[in-house]
């Protein structure tokens, strides 16, 4: 339809003056200028929300590395005196230390679920009593599986990636901070505090091994998570009604077209 | 049977002289670190009190415990703490047999009623009424409950008795259950491991005898004197740990040179015991010092948590060579195998729909 109100030459040629008063440059046509007003936006994602998003992909990228790195370390360093050496030690700091990073970071974005708009909500919570909202997920999966034609368009996240952010983020990241936390406490020292509020999950779990397997299916599933996010962020920014990736930057959601539905 | 003489009155009648008990007291002091300070009072307490009278049952065991605390290597131990401890029951140890082996267990019982304690090797079969553990004629289960009714205190030697041990290993046909599971009505310690090491074993009584008390337990009901800390915490390998310096075959130079057996498989670090710090055989070695990782026998069910020789334990439930990388790497690769698909499948599906529409029609 876009380009339907444009084969009528005389109509456009009407409406010229209005477009060429409009802020656009560079190599835009007059086309892109009749398009661009048309086009919707909306600020989804306030600065703290993404500020949020790119310091846990970090974080997680480098708990995911060293972690690995800690359950099954690189081949032996012997370049000094291990007094003089401290490689394993290194990677194990910054796994503790990013650890750290992303546990102050989810308690930030808890925060800001609180004092945030709506959307800053919509990771913690799944509508579950929403029959629309089944309907959507329906719709969406319907749409993943190429049975679809046209998919919806979402100012926040699509009911199938609220999903994923829900179990993958809010409780992967929540259990991965648990059982990383008792596992931390056995190094920090019986009677300390961590050891007194996270060490009884050991026994809980029936072990420290066993929280050590746990952590690492955890860390697998959180890789798991961020191919699909990757993945799909990139397919819709290409293939859905909406930006993606750029939201994630600039946080204002664009729209491709105008259609209500 | 007679008054229970002191400890220290069973010492001088061994011959052991003052000077020798008041060494005796000094070593025992350090071993429980107490400090210079409480030499007097251990002495006193030795001097003063008479001896704990201890009933000592095995169930399904290997008898490792009572090896290794024979071979206690502290001063004196070999001879006074069986003395100290008036130890007037343990079917292994002791002359009397059948009717008369019993008969003491039972004068015990009815004599110090709340006043023994009750030392428990090894661990009861509950299957089939208990029947795989047979002790006296009856099941052991039945003397077990028997013994704890009147016991002050319980003990729970090894890992049988803590934790269950191999009988108990998946899936457990007998049943065999840790005591803790079985007597749920008095104060128990477990001093876990297969076996527990020697001075470990008589720290804790000697700690019981002087104090008349329990010593301090963890979460777990452990002395946290001795299972305080990892072996990791306190392993003389740790800086070539930190160093990022691990053996990587059983013959390699790394493991010439003493490297860090984590790569090994070494449980060290998820193993709570005094090994790295007391060791064994009077303090000889311990066996990360041998050039073998710890198999964390100390640990609860450690001989479900996969090979002794892999850091990331194997899921049985995901096949024999199962482990909690190979399945993440696994999931991923079926993950990634399918976005690539999926991202095909889109992107076919997306040309053909613009090859199909024209250009007056609806973009898709």
């Amino acid at each position: 339809m876009k380009v339907d109100v444009y084969e009528e030459k005389e109509d456009v040629r009407s409406k010229l003056d209005f477009y060429s008063t409009s802020p656009l440059t560079g190599d835009a046509t007059d086309q892109d200028r009749a398009t661009v007003t048309r086009r919707t936006s909306v600020y989804v994602y306030e600065a703290p929300v993404r500020l949020w998003h790119w310091i846990n992909a970090a974080a997680i990228m480098v708990l995911c590395v060293t972690g690995y790195f800690i359950g099954s370390p690189p081949p032996s360093i012997d370049v000094a005196e291990a007094a003089n050496q401290f490689t394993f030690g290194y990677i194990r700091f910054a796994h503790f230390a990013a650890a750290m990073v992303m546990t102050i970071g989810f308690f930030g974005r808890i925060y800001w679920a609180f004092v945030g708009n709506h959307h800053a909500r919509q990771m913690f919570m799944l509508p579950v009593w929403d029959k629309k909202w089944w309907a959507e997920v329906v719709q969406e999966m319907k749409w993943y599986a190429f049975l679809e034609k046209r998919p919806k368009k979402y100012v926040g996240h699509n009911p199938l990636a609220q999903i994923a952010m829900f179990f993958f983020m809010t409780v992967g990241l929540s259990f991965m901070i648990l059982t990383g936390f008792a596992l931390y406490s056995e190094g920090v020292g019986r009677g300390s505090l961590v050891d007194m509020l996270f060490g009884p999950l050991l026994d809980f779990v029936g072990g420290s091994q066993m929280m050590h397997t746990l952590h690492h299916l955890g860390m697998w599933a959180i890789v798991i998570f961020m191919m699909i996010h990757i993945y799909a962020a990139i397919r819709e920014d290409i293939m859905s009604r909406q930006s993606m990736v750029s939201t994630m930057i600039s946080g204002t959601r664009t729209f491709k077209d105008d259609d209500p539905e | 049977m007679s008054e229970i003489e002191t400890f220290y009155d069973v010492m001088r009648r061994q011959g052991i002289t003052r000077r020798s008990f008041m060494k005796y007291c000094s070593l025992t002091a350090s071993a429980l670190g107490l400090g210079p300070a409480f030499v007097p009072q251990i002495a006193h307490a030795m001097e003063t009190k008479p001896r704990t009278p201890v009933i000592w049952v095995h169930g399904l065991e290997c008898t490792c415990c009572s090896e290794s605390f024979i071979r206690s290597a502290h001063p004196l131990a070999k001879d006074v703490v069986l003395s100290m401890i008036s130890l007037d029951y343990d079917d292994t140890l002791m002359a009397a047999a059948g009717h008369a082996a019993e008969a003491a267990m039972m004068d015990t019982i009815e004599k110090y009623k709340g006043q023994y304690i009750l030392a428990v090797e090894g661990n009861p079969p509950l299957n089939e009424d208990g029947m795989f553990c047979i002790s006296g004629g009856k099941p052991f289960v039945e003397k077990l409950k028997m013994a704890a009714k009147d016991a002050k205190a319980v003990i729970s030697w090894g890992a049988c008795a803590s934790y269950g041990c191999v009988q108990a290993a998946k899936p457990n046909p007998t049943q065999a259950t840790p005591v803790h599971k079985v007597i749920t009505d008095k104060p128990i310690i477990k001093v876990p491991g297969c076996p527990p090491i020697a001075e470990v074993m008589t720290g804790v009584i000697t700690y019981m005898l002087t104090f008349d008390r329990m010593p301090e337990l963890d979460r777990q009901g452990r002395p946290a004197m001795f299972y305080g800390q990892r072996i990791h915490d306190k392993c003389y390998r740790r800086a070539h740990f930190d160093a990022g310096q691990f053996v990587e075959e059983w013959d390699d130079e790394g493991a010439r040179k003493g490297y860090c057996l984590y790569k090994m498989g070494c449980k060290g670090p998820t193993t709570y015991n005094a090994c790295s710090t007391v060791r064994w055989n009077e303090g000889v070695s311990f066996p990360i010092q041998s050039g073998h990782g710890c198999i964390g026998c100390s640990e609860d069910g450690f001989w479900d948590q996969g090979t002794f020789y892999d850091r990331v334990t194997s899921l049985a439930q995901f096949g024999v060579e199962g482990n909690a990388d190979s399945v993440g790497m696994a999931a991923a690769g079926v993950v990634g195998t399918g976005i690539a698909a999926h991202a095909a499948v889109s992107a076919l599906k997306s040309a053909q729909a613009k090859a199909q529409s024209k250009p007056s029609t609806e973009e898709v």
